[in-house]
Formats: structure tokens, C-alpha cells, sequence
């Protein structure tokens, strides 16, 4: 198929095919090269560019433009997914990095413009929003920490303190006070919990749940009506990753919606679209301080997935945005919404939006159970061959749980198990129960009609 | 692999001779054999992968996947009456070095096995060996090439011996490798396929997949101390495949968690996917009659653009033929072959 011939005309000689792409690259250099000798901002064409988006070098904004692209994908995520309205105080979830210094300045400022905008209306109609800051502190899980974590602590006192006016609340709250209304030393409690799990990755994956619980339990406390969290693309594009390798494939679609509201109170995460690299140009842009916090890398599994990504991440600057997309592309959950949406408040708009996605709520009570653990769905039938599931494992009578947790996180042995419940915090034993009781009152259901007596004596 | 006088975690008579790969559980031979062999019965079983009479055709490479499989199959179809006749059908891509040798293989296997070879081959169906490609495209989407047209001339080998399905080798590995690809390449209809045991029912041929949750490493187990001939080296166009990340990443996870590849597979199979975003409509390709969802079937796409010097076509984002390309098919001599019949004279 070689063409030997440099005179050769014939309609589909490759040569032609060729020439015609070195003269298209050609023009494509000549347009870049202006655009680099002008030097200009991909968008507003008038300043000088700083930074460079994901997008390379088709992606060169001024430090104006960069920051309004951002803070835009996150006022549309609010927007769009009613996640921030007039009556609601939500609560920031701040672990010092990044993600979240970024997400504690986008809210601020929409706090700050919302505070403006009422200052200026005659009828006060709309009320602020209010906002409050959380630092989960890890440090008793850790041996090397405790000077950093004074330091680090002081630090976010006067990150949060300089966010003002409107004044944030700051809660400081160590991790181990998900146990304390139980008395015993809480500290002692937590490091048995972790010491009775074997596998290192379950042990990461544990701590995370504690920490939702935590902050579960502040906003619940303290009146807050949404938790938010500073999960960027690149950490959900991990997520993705590691649940699917953990067998979580049924509830990933759960976790890495904009709303998550099978919480006691709902979960958003409106730096979803936000890639990582962007984040942290921003803060060194705009000199957002970051704090170091003692909580080392992951290990195990998480940390393999973690660095898998980031050499994707190299190979590709769009990989992490193109797995959220796939993942994005999973069917959603009924609680994956803002309960409330009959609102008259929220825009119709993103009434609209849900209804085409199917996030409307249709009323009926939800069958779904959830893992005691990691509250995550379950998914129902279990008729798969044995071969999938893990071989000679006992069934957990006690606790509805996940397979990943069953695996990872909750003892093999049937007789450990009944040690081991009693040291989890509050919410998950309660989940266990009622995950139980799912259970039971289902198969009522189906013999319903055969029961003689209406006595609750099984339960 | 220190194992001092342990006895087999099963028969607790003989001493342990390995570490089971998927369950690290310590284990002798005659045990290993077993469980491996039961284990793989069972998936044919509870997945209904066959019916008693039917012609089954194994797609041979002559590497360790498709020898084992070859070798269990027969086994199994003895001890347990499956009732089945089998027979090994093997593709010759035209790869110097690599595959003639392996073909060597798969003849030796015809005669250890006892089992009736077909071999079809690229440049009889296409024109093309795959030598003579990557000649023209390079190294970067030899594979994409191969795999096309490896499928269909998997099918139409399968036609001509006139068997009922075919089995291929892949491989829990595999499977685990396929759902992560598939995931980071965006392509969710694939994603809710790629962990089916039994693919393409509605179409010429199905295809099924024993191996589905038997571990890389135990078969390469099985065939080392059953000393069953295969042959053993990597494509010599393959070191760039984008698949090479999944494999090193799934060859790391294994490491730390043997249990992970099959958490993989569970998680394909469990996700939440629309079956709108399932299936795309399926048709015949205009070109050679061969089953297609868009106007040509990939292999003709890529033949194409072979054949007229634009290797990029059916690559990538904008893919298949701008109208111009369709006016203008030029009907090349080499290409006399299968191929450019008319549709309806391959029966498909």
C-alpha cells in the first residue's frame, strides 16, 4: 500500500490525505501562535493570562476570569440543585486543604453578597442564610500529632474569624466525641473500635464514616439544616474508583450526587465540577491560606487507587473529569435530592431539572435498607452464585451491613461480633437494628394473610 | 513461598503444595485441581452456559487462557455428560514471531486435546495481516484494529464450522480490567455489558465466558503443574495499550486484597445503569451483512481506511465515513475475498 511515488495523483493516494493534515496543523499553529503573541485571557481577551485551567493551553485565564469560572460552577451548583436557600444555615465542613479553604471562601462570599443584598432592601424579605465552620480533629488516632494540631487549630480560628462580618461559628470538635454520650473514656473506646479491625483500609474507611457522623451530629445539635462538603472532581473520581473496587458498584451512584439526603441532615457537594489542580491554583492565586493537618496519606487500598488516578490524572488532564462523568452517568437514588422541593422558593427551573432526571419525589416510602456502617443502599436480591460473594461467610444475623464492610470493617468470627457492636457509635448500632427490623417487617408482609394473630410478639 | 510441612487445607491428608491465588488459602494439588475444575463446573452450571448436543467452538489462541479452557472443557464434557461437541477455532492474525509460533501450539493441542482445529485467518478475510498494519497505523491503535476484526473473524470461523456458540477464555482478570477501562474511557452502554457470562444471544453466534470468575493466576497455576502445553509471550504490539494501566493497577490491588477483581465484577454487575443506555439498535452492516448499529460495521469502517491511506478513520471521537467517502467505494482487487460478497451469501 506504500505510495513510492511523489508525483501521485490518484484520488486516494494516502499522500493527499497527508498533506491536507500538515496544512490544517499548520493553521492551528498560526492561530495559537497569535493568541500566545497577544497573549490574552481565553475569555474576557483583555488582560493578561496568569494561570492555565485544566484545559491546557486553550484553557489560559487572567486571575479575574479564573476565579469567576470557578466560584460560577459552584453558584450554578447551588442554584440548580436548591442546595443553599434564604431560611437554611448550613454548615462547612473544613479540613484545612484546599477544597474546603476554597469552598469556606465561595460561601462566605455568597453569604457576604446575600448580607449586601439585605442591607440594601427596603422589605428585609429574604433573610441571610447563616453559616458555621466544622474541624473534625483526628489527632487521637494518630501518635504524631498532637503540637501540629495546636497550631493547625489556631490557624483555622483565624481563617474562620477573618471571614467576617457575617460571623461564622466554629466548632473544633475532636473525633472521639461521637461516643460521648456513653460515659466511658472516649478516646479508650476509639482506639478499641480501631484496633479490633484488621485491614488497614477498612480502618481509613471507618474514620471517614465516623467523621460524617460527627458532623452528622454538630449540625444536628447546633440547628444547621445542610452539611457541606468540599469534595472536588478528583476526589470523587477516586471515590469512584475505590468503591467499585471494593464491590460498592449498586451504591456508588449514592454518593457522588450534588445532594445526598439519606443524612439525618442532607449532604451537598457543590465543588463537584471543580478539579483539584484548579482549587489549588486558586488558593495561591488569590493567597487563600491552607493548614496542614497531621492526618498522614492514605495506605492500602485507597492510596493505590489515589496514586493510579494521579498517574492517569498525567497521561490525561481530563481523566478525572471524564470518570465523574461516567459515574455521573449511574442512576441516582430517590434521597439523591433536597427533600423539600415543593418550596416556593426554589426556582422552577430547578424543578424542572429534577423532574426530567427522575429526582422528583413521588411520595411513596422508601423500601430501600442501608448498611449500619456506611449507610450505604443495599441492593435487595442476593440470588448470585456463590461464587461472587466472598465463600464460607457467615451470615450477619445482627447487622445489615454492605459486603464491603462486612469484609473490611466488621469481624469474621460470629463470636467477636457480639464485643465488637457495642463499642460502634449510637447511630450505627441504631441503623443495625432498624436495618433488622426492615427486614422482619417485610417478611410480615408476605404472610400477612395467613397470620392468626395479630401479636407483635416476634419483635 | 515458605511452607514447611503444612498439610492441604482440604483433604488435610497430602502437604500443601501451593497458596491459592484467590483465596490464599494452603492446599495441595490433587485438591487444587479439584476445586479449580468444580469451581468452574458450577459457573456452567448456575449460568446454563450450555445445552446437551450443542457445537461449541473454543476460541484457541494457544495461550494459557484458551489452553485451560480447551483442556477443563473436555474434561468436564467427559466426567460430567454435557453432552457437547467441541472444537478449537483459532485466528491467525499475521503477526510474525508471535502468532505463527502460538499457532504451532494450538496444532499440538488439536492432537494432545483430541479436538478438531479451524484456523481462519486476517489476510484470507481482509486482506490485511496485522504485520502489514501497524506498518501503515503505528502503535497506537494496532489493538483497536485487532480486536475488530478478530470478533468478526472469531464469527465467521464460528459460521463455517457451523457450531451453536463459542467460548472464549477471558478471564476474571480480564473482566476486572474491562469494567475499570470502560469506566475511564466513558463508555457506560459498555459498561453495563462488559460483565455479562453470555454476550451477543440476539445475534449470529453467542458467546460465553467460563473463565468469568476464574483468576489469571490460577490458571496459570493449573496449566504449570498439569504441565499443559501453551505458549507464553505477550503480543509484540501490545506495549502501549491503554490497558496496561488497568493491568498494572489490578495486578497491584491483587497484591493487597486478592479478593478485589471479584469486588470489580460485582461492582460491574451492580451498577445502577438505565437499560435505555443499554442496547443500541442493532441492524446489518450495508457492506457485508454483518450485525452493525451503525450504517457500516466497524470492520468494514477500519478495512476503509485501510485501503484508502486514512488510518485515522473509525479512530476516535469523530468516527465512521463523511458522505463523500460513501459515494466513493472503490472496490480494491485485493480485497476479492469474504468480505465484498454481497450481503446474504455469508449465512449469517
Amino acid at each position: 500500500m506504500a505510495c513510492n511515488s511523489s508525483t501521485c495523483n490518484s484520488s486516494g493516494c494516502y499522500k493527499e490525505y497527508e498533506e491536507e493534515e500538515q496544512h490544517k496543523s499548520k493553521t492551528r499553529a498560526e492561530v495559537k501562535g497569535s493568541n500566545i503573541r497577544q497573549n490574552l485571557c481565553v475569555k474576557c481577551k483583555s488582560s493578561e493570562p496568569v494561570c492555565c485551567g485544566i484545559g491546557g493551553e486553550d484553557s489560559r485565564f487572567c486571575k479575574d476570569c479564573f476565579k469567576n469560572n470557578l466560584y460560577g460552577k459552584f453558584k450554578q451548583a447551588v442554584t440548580y440543585n436548591a442546595m443553599i436557600t434564604p431560611p437554611d444555615k448550613v454548615l462547612v465542613a473544613f479540613s484545612g486543604g484546599p477544597s474546603s479553604r476554597v469552598l469556606l471562601q465561595f460561601v462566605h462570599e455568597m453569604q457576604y453578597r446575600a448580607q449586601k443584598n439585605y442591607d440594601a432592601s427596603k422589605d428585609k424579605s429574604l433573610p441571610v442564610f447563616g453559616v458555621g465552620v466544622a474541624f473534625i480533629d483526628e489527632s487521637s488516632t494518630n501518635s504524631f500529632a498532637s503540637q501540629q494540631i495546636e497550631k493547625a487549630i489556631e490557624d483555622i480560628r483565624s481563617i474562620v474569624s477573618n471571614l467576617a462580618p457575617p460571623s461564622k461559628e466554629l466548632f473544633v470538635v475532636p473525633i472521639e466525641s461521637i461516643f460521648s454520650s456513653d460515659g466511658i473514656d472516649c478516646k479508650e473506646r476509639l482506639k478499641k473500635l480501631l484496633d479490633a479491625l484488621g485491614d488497614v483500609t477498612g480502618k481509613e474507611d471507618l474514620l471517614i464514616h465516623l467523621r460524617m457522623l460527627s458532623l452528622q451530629k454538630i449540625a444536628s445539635e447546633n440547628g444547621y439544616t445542610r452539611v457541606v462538603l468540599g469534595s472536588c472532581t478528583s476526589r470523587i473520581a477516586c471515590h469512584v474508583i475505590s468503591a467499585t473496587v471494593k464491590g460498592q458498584g449498586y451504591s456508588l451512584s449514592a454518593d457522588i450526587q450534588f445532594v445526598d439526603s439519606r443524612w439525618e441532615i442532607p449532604v451537598v457537594l457543590p465543588l463537584r465540577d471543580c478539579p483539584a489542580q484548579e482549587l489549588n491554583t486558586l488558593c495561591s492565586l488569590d493567597g487563600l491560606k491552607i493548614v496542614e493537618t497531621p492526618n498522614g496519606p492514605f495506605s492500602g487500598i485507597n492510596g493505590l487507587v489515589s496514586s493510579f488516578v494521579k498517574v492517569l490524572q498525567e497521561e490525561n488532564l481530563s481523566r478525572e473529569c471524564t470518570i465523574v462523568r461516567t459515574a455521573g452517568k449511574l442512576t441516582p437514588f430517590h434521597f439523591n435530592r433536597i427533600p423539600e422541593i415543593q418550596d416556593s422558593n426554589v426556582p422552577s427551573a430547578t424543578r424542572r431539572h429534577h423532574r426530567r432526571h427522575g429526582l422528583k419525589s413521588n411520595g411513596s416510602l422508601s423500601s430501600e435498607s442501608f448498611c449500619a456502617i456506611c449507610n450505604s443502599p443495599l441492593k435487595k436480591s442476593n440470588s448470585s452464585s456463590s461464587l461472587t460473594n466472598e465463600s464460607p461467610q457467615p451470615s450477619n444475623r445482627f447487622v445489615a451491613a454492605c459486603s464491603s464492610c462486612q469484609f473490611q470493617i466488621l469481624p469474621k468470627d460470629p463470636s467477636l461480633m457480639e464485643q465488637f457492636l457495642p463499642l460502634l457509635p449510637h447511630p450505627m448500632i441504631t441503623r443495625a437494628k432498624h436495618g433488622d427490623r426492615g427486614n422482619v417487617s417485610s417478611l410480615r408482609e408476605q404472610i400477612q394473610d395467613f397470620l392468626l394473630s395479630d401479636g407483635d410478639d416476634e419483635i | 513461598m515458605k511452607l514447611g510441612g503444612r498439610l492441604c487445607c482440604v483433604c488435610n491428608q497430602r502437604r500443601a503444595a501451593l497458596k491459592r491465588p484467590k483465596t490464599l488459602e494452603q492446599i495441595c494439588r490433587e485438591c487444587f485441581y479439584a476445586v479449580f475444575e468444580e469451581e468452574i463446573h458450577q459457573v456452567i452450571l448456575e449460568n446454563k452456559l450450555f445445552k446437551p448436543g450443542e457445537r461449541i467452538a473454543i476460541g484457541a489462541s494457544g495461550g494459557k487462557d484458551s489452553t485451560v479452557l480447551a483442556y477443563v472443557l473436555s474434561e468436564l464434557n467427559r466426567r460430567h455428560n454435557y453432552g457437547l461437541d467441541l472444537f478449537l477455532l483459532s485466528v491467525d492474525e499475521g503477526i510474525t514471531g508471535y502468532r505463527d509460533d502460538s499457532l504451532e501450539t494450538v496444532k499440538r493441542n488439536e492432537l494432545q486435546y483430541g479436538l478438531p482445529l479451524k484456523i481462519v485467518s486476517y489476510k484470507d478475510l481482509y486482506g490485511w495481516t496485522m504485520d502489514e498494519i501497524v506498518k501503515m497505523i503505528g502503535l497506537k491503535n494496532n489493538c483497536t484494529f485487532c480486536g475488530v476484526f478478530r470478533r468478526q473473524a472469531l464469527d465467521r470461523g464460528a459460521a463455517l464450522l457451523k457450531v451453536d456458540k463459542v467460548a472464549t477464555g477471558h478471564n476474571a482478570d480480564d473482566i476486572a480490567e474491562t469494567v475499570l477501562l470502560n469506566i475511564l474511557r466513558g463508555d457506560i452502554a459498555r459498561l453495563s455489558r462488559c460483565t455479562s457470562i453470555i454476550t451477543g444471544e440476539d445475534g449470529p453466534i453467542p458467546r460465553c465466558k467460563p473463565f468469568k470468575y476464574t483468576y489469571e493466576k490460577e490458571i496459570v497455576m493449573y496449566a504449570y503443574f498439569k504441565k499443559l502445553d501453551y505458549f507464553s509471550t505477550e503480543c509484540i504490539y501490545s506495549p502501549n495499550a491503554y490497558r496496561g494501566f488497568a493491568r498494572e493497577f489490578i495486578k497491584d490491588l491483587e497484591r493487597i486484597r486478592p479478593r478485589a477483581i471479584l469486588d470489580i465484577i460485582k461492582s460491574g454487575e451492580d451498577f445502577r445503569i438505565a437499560t435505555s443506555t443499554k442496547m443500541p439498535e442493532q441492524g446489518t452492516c450495508e457492506r457485508c451483512g454483518y450485525i452493525s448499529s451503525q450504517k457500516w460495521c466497524k470492520a468494514c469502517v477500519l478495512l476503509e481506511g485501510l485501503n484508502r491511506g486514512l488510518p485515522k478513520l473509525g479512530i476516535g471521537r469523530n468516527q465512521g465515513l463523511n458522505s463523500d467517502a460513501k459515494k466513493d467505494i472503490k472496490k480494491d482487487d485485493r480485497t476479492k475475498s469474504i468480505e465484498s460478497k454481497q450481503c446474504g451469501s455469508l449465512e449469517f
